[in-house]
């Protein structure tokens, strides 16, 4: 069958697909080409492999299916404050590691909360360093991003079909075969590949941790390459086979996600008329008071013990904040111009190749992505003047896989739902993005640029190679300030860098929806 | 000065001063952070050397080799500030160093006699404690106590690096044994101190590795006498932190008075309360009120750049080893 | 004149031949089993499946290379004619000006439109705001902006009530008289087609009948077809 007639084309996602695995294969090759004759891959990179793949996977597995009920908890439940805490929930996410470590050991370390409560009790402390203390943090990290990307797949599934459940009377049972099981089929596969290959680049947080070296990940080990051993080889080779696993395992997801799409409905107010009996509520009550507690009593920890921080931050700490905002704005718009043309690309049938570049931009080790832009552009150019433009852009190809994830379904939606009438009315490229494309995708597009400001404000990134001391983001400054002594104004760095986060994430992702569902 | 600089970031063009010579100097980050060395450096040097000084942070010490290592002979950098001795072999290697031309009378409790690196200031690492609780009183005895340490790993941190040769220097053959003894005391290891200190400071662990001047940035800035650092009896592993004049240097002469002005008198008080080590040359006024509170180890160790670079490699598998049990 | 020379239409699950001509102005209707290819069809016409063989004739002008928006054929499907972010008149709009940049002129022409059927005032709502009804009316005030020489219709009444569906069949029919358009329109209905249609096409067996007179075909109908009507 010939291809179908399009409104709009697919050739700006391939191009925009294209840019990004050139900057990062071409970032490798960099390094490669650098490279002196190293040491090839031994017996302890090996071991870093199989414990990179083993608590990937494991962390993976966790959150998508934790997260299963707490979406769907959140789906159907209203109560005052939920999007409140749908935004809180978002908090783990975008914090820069050295925080968020520091936050799930104020709670669930060996002198945590939960310790200090066992203690009280007579028990022994909890001990939270190994693999499971791995898989806990990375669920912590995870568990948030994993949710929402679930709930939006609740949410996405038009009105019509609930209402059409409700009138079959469908009990938990046949809901779960008509609805969700149909719909998690679908949007499952990319959660868990997002969460993978996040976990497969961890290396401060597997290694701190997981205890030890038993935990050197795959991450750590490109670390130890570079600043050990300044073998770039070595560096680049592993970080190839990370590229590939990540790769593979993106593809394998992808291919395994359905992609038929919930249909068209009329953007008719979405209600719910299951789970409405005592059990059902108790369950998602359960859930909610869980995911809750776990994902916000280490941030009520950081904000404890950062608040009274708050008073101390010197000038340079607010100049940073505001070099994080610009850096943040300037790469949301970069992820956009990505994402947009990508997710339209997808949508339109050039699926494997697109997709997978994009979720590339997480198997790439920053270290590597640093050096590689650096000896690329060292030749050229000031590095410190590009500091934030080359920041900017990193951050924005490793925001990219969770835009794509976020604005994929509904431009495939879109595309068959209006692609016939928008090609029938001449709605052909500009006038179809403006008036069907983006308008239709507003609320993903506002999901997507609140993440991807989130996650670049909250980024340390490539910017430590590129730093110019005057021009510090507020990451890199709250390590300054924790190698200086001042933990305390850290604490209170940390605490601003979260406030600022979330606002902007909550101020992108509401002005997505605000005309939509609550 | 900030908005000018912001703008030119922004724009990509790079700030261009005019007629002052210009001495660039690349050096860690927490040399240049506000509480750091940098500001106070950077005005006393501006005021007697007609130039601007441009201090560069990059990373850590590691990370400052490796830009190095990147950028070549054709590298921006007059001198480079921020190496120690477990670095200064590779650095070397390089072939990218000049002499450095200083003499001084250092108070290091070693002799120097290096023509390519000149020290400005030095350390012992060290365990750093909570004043109230007692201390073991070396490494075996560590080892043998229920005291629970989280350290760096040597992988990603310097003074990891440095635990690592300090067992090294200390035991020797039997360093693998002392780790075995040790692994059940290592609550984590880290990627860096700050993380580690970090935990320490939460109460996670009852030690941590640090340095012996930690203590005094509390007491001093603080004024929290809580911290104090262990004695060990093996001795302690110094840290030797050095500065080197790149041979591709545009001011070599600029690079070399910065290098006297490196040891001298102003630049040497500077460092005890913003670095938080000793100074290589003890100012004539002696150390700041609070540094004679500090633990001074009967014995220092230190491996000689050579003996560093060619031991570090077996005694790291020996850590890996030891701690992947 | 709409002609279809040698034309082979692959759906993708199966294929159906068509090559017949039907008459400027005329009105026909689609008629035959289900899945027979109707649908099919009317998608070759308006251009969203391309023919596998053939072309397709309007007025001697060659249609197959034209792209959908191109073509002389306005199209309304079963379902998804409107956009549900837009509203009513943005929709109507549409038809004159696809990136909806409308000078004044043409947002009067827009309002005409919709007056004329019956949505005066109604501009503003959304589809989500609109019954069914007032839907396909929209739908229809934009097919009278288009201006296209050809209307084709894909079953959009199919949801409405009997009396309902017979009045917008009547706006259609008073639509197509007063701008002199050819219509195509699939039927399920024997009285939908006897109500508007002169023409009847028979699609059935994997081929497009020649068109003949509606009125004929339905009274006399050939057993393919006849089993259909029961």
């Amino acid at each position: 069958m010939a291809r179908r007639a399009q409104p709009i084309s697919a050739s700006p996602g391939v191009g925009a697909a294209l840019f990004v695995a050139a900057l990062i294969l071409g970032t490798l090759a960099a390094v490669a080409l650098r490279a002196e004759a190293g040491r090839g891959l031994g017996a302890s990179d090996w071991a870093a492999l199989r414990f990179t793949l083993t608590q990937a996977l494991l962390s993976a597995v966790f959150s998508v299916l934790l997260a299963v009920p707490v979406a769907r908890a959140l789906a159907r439940r209203r109560f005052p404050g939920r999007s409140l805490l749908i935004a809180l929930l978002g908090a783990p996410f975008i914090l820069p590691v050295i925080v968020a470590i520091l936050g799930l050991i104020a709670v669930f370390g060996r002198a945590g909360w939960i310790s200090q409560a066992l203690g009280f009790l007579g028990f022994e402390p909890l001990q939270i360093y190994g693999l499971h203390g791995v898989v806990l943090a990375h669920v912590f990290f995870n568990l948030p991003l994993a949710t929402r990307l679930i709930l939006q797949g609740w949410q996405e599934t038009p009105a019509e079909h609930f209402r059409l459940a409700a009138q079959i009377n469908a009990g938990a049972i046949s809901m779960w075969r008509l609805l969700e099981a149909p719909m998690l089929r679908q949007v499952l596969p990319g959660t868990f590949a997002v969460v993978f290959a996040i976990c497969l680049s961890s290396f401060a947080v597997a290694l701190t941790l997981g205890g030890g070296p038993r935990a050197t990940t795959i991450e750590l080990a490109i670390y130890q390459a570079f600043r050990f051993d300044f073998d770039l080889g070595r560096a680049a080779l592993l970080s190839a086979v990370q590229l590939l696993l990540t790769g593979a395992a993106g593809y394998l997801a992808l291919k395994a996600a359905r992609h038929d799409g919930p249909g068209a409905g009329l953007d008719r107010v979405l209600q719910r008329w299951d789970g409405q009996n005592t059990s059902a509520r108790l369950f998602d009550l359960f859930w909610l008071l869980a995911a809750a507690s776990f994902l916000l009593l280490p941030l009520a920890a950081l904000l404890v013990s950062g608040l009274p921080g708050l008073p101390l931050l010197q000038a340079s700490v607010w100049w940073a904040a505001m070099t994080s905002l610009l850096v943040a704005a300037c790469s949301t718009v970069i992820l956009l111009c990505l994402a947009l043309p990508m997710s339209a690309a997808v949508a339109l049938g050039r699926r494997g190749g697109v997709e997978t570049a994009g979720i590339l931009g997480l198997a790439a080790s920053p270290l590597v992505i640093g050096t590689g832009l650096f000896i690329l552009i060292y030749p050229i150019a000031d590095p410190f003047a590009l500091a934030l433009p080359v920041t900017a852009l990193v951050n924005a190809i490793m925001a990219l896989p969770f835009a794509l994830r976020i604005l994929v379904p509904r431009a495939s939606e879109v595309i068959a739902g209006y692609g016939r009438l928008g090609l029938s009315l001449n709605m052909i490229g500009w006038p179809f993005w403006r008036q069907v494309f983006l308008p239709r995708l507003r609320a993903q597009i506002g999901f997507a640029a609140g993440l991807g400001a989130a996650l670049s404000m909250g980024d340390l990134g490539v910017i430590t190679l590129f730093a110019d001391p005057e021009v510090a983001t507020l990451p890199l400054q709250i390590y300054r300030l924790m190698g200086a002594y001042q933990m305390q104004a850290a604490s209170g760095a940390a605490v601003l860098l979260l406030l600022l986060s979330m606002g902007a994430f909550w101020i992108l992702d509401r002005g997505g929806r605000w005309h939509a569902e609550d | 000065m900030k908005y000018s600089v912001f703008a030119a970031a922004l724009l990509g063009a790079s700030a261009a001063y005019a007629d002052t010579p210009e001495l660039t100097v690349y050096t860690y980050d927490s040399f240049v952070s506000d509480w750091g060395p940098g500001p106070a450096v950077e005005k006393a040097f501006e005021a007697q050397c007609g130039c601007d000084l441009k201090l560069v942070g990059a990373g850590d010490g590691a990370a400052l080799l490796a830009r190095i290592k990147l950028e070549g002979a054709r590298s921006d950098a007059d001198v480079v500030l921020g190496l120690d001795t477990n670095l200064t072999a590779a650095a070397k290697e390089t072939g990218l160093f000049a002499e450095h031309g200083v003499s001084a009378d250092y108070s290091l409790p070693v002799a120097w006699e290096d023509a390519t690196f000149a020290p400005y200031d030095w350390g012992y690492f060290a365990f750093v404690h909570n004043a109230d609780a007692a201390a073991p009183a070396d490494f075996k005895a560590l080892a043998a106590s229920d005291k629970k340490i989280v350290i760096q790993d040597p992988r990603s941190s310097t003074p990891g690096l440095g635990l690592l040769l300090w067992v090294k220097a200390a035991y020797g053959d039997e360093a693998t044994a002392i780790w075995e003894a040790l692994s059940d005391n290592v609550v984590t290891v880290t990627k860096g101190w700050s993380e580690a200190y970090g935990m320490f400071l939460e109460g996670e662990a009852d030690m941590v590795l640090s340095y012996t001047t930690s203590p005094a940035y509390h007491l001093i800035a603080e004024e929290d006498a809580s911290k104090a650092a262990a004695a060990f009896d093996e001795g302690h592993y110094m840290q030797v932190e050095v500065a080197g004049i790149l041979a591709g240097s545009d001011q070599p002469e600029l690079a070399k008075s910065f290098m006297a002005f490196m040891v001298s008198e102003e630049f040497q008080s500077i460092i005890p309360t913003t670095n938080w080590m000793y100074p290589a040359v003890t100012p004539a006024a002696g150390l700041p009120e609070g540094f004679e509170t500090l633990v001074t180890p009967a014995k220092s160790l230190l491996l000689s750049a050579d003996e560093a670079a060619a031991v570090r490699d077996a005694a790291l598998s020996e850590w890996l080893d030891a701690l992947s049990q | 004149m709409l002609k279809i020379e040698a034309g082979l239409i692959d759906n993708g699950d199966f294929t159906i031949s068509a090559d017949f001509s039907l008459g400027a102005g005329d009105k026909a209707a689609i008629i035959g089993p289900s899945g027979a290819g109707k649908s099919t069809l009317i998608q070759a016409l308006s251009g969203f499946l391309p023919l596998r063989q053939g072309r397709i004739l309007w007025k001697g002008a060659d249609l197959t290379p034209l792209l959908p928006g191109d073509r002389p054929t306005a199209t309304l499907f079963q379902d998804g004619n409107l956009f549900p972010h837009l509203t009513a008149g943005q929709n109507a709009g549409l038809g004159l000006q696809p990136d909806l940049r409308l000078s004044k002129a043409q947002e009067e022409r827009v309002g005409e439109a919709l007056k004329r059927v019956g949505l005066e005032g109604l501009e503003d709502r959304k589809p989500s705001e609109l019954s069914g009804g007032q839907q396909s009316r929209v739908a229809l005030a934009r097919v009278l902006l288009q201006r296209k020489e050809i209307l084709l219709l894909d079953e959009p009444f199919a949801a409405l009530g009997p009396a309902l569906k017979a009045d917008m069949l009547d706006l259609v029919s008073e639509i197509v008289t007063d701008t002199g358009a050819t219509l195509l329109m699939v039927s399920h209905d024997p009285q939908d087609a006897r109500r508007i249609a002169d023409q009847g096409i028979l699609v059935a067996e994997g081929r497009v009948h020649d068109p003949m007179p509606c009125a004929a075909l339905l009274d006399n109908p050939p057993p393919s077809l006849k089993a259909y009507l029961g």
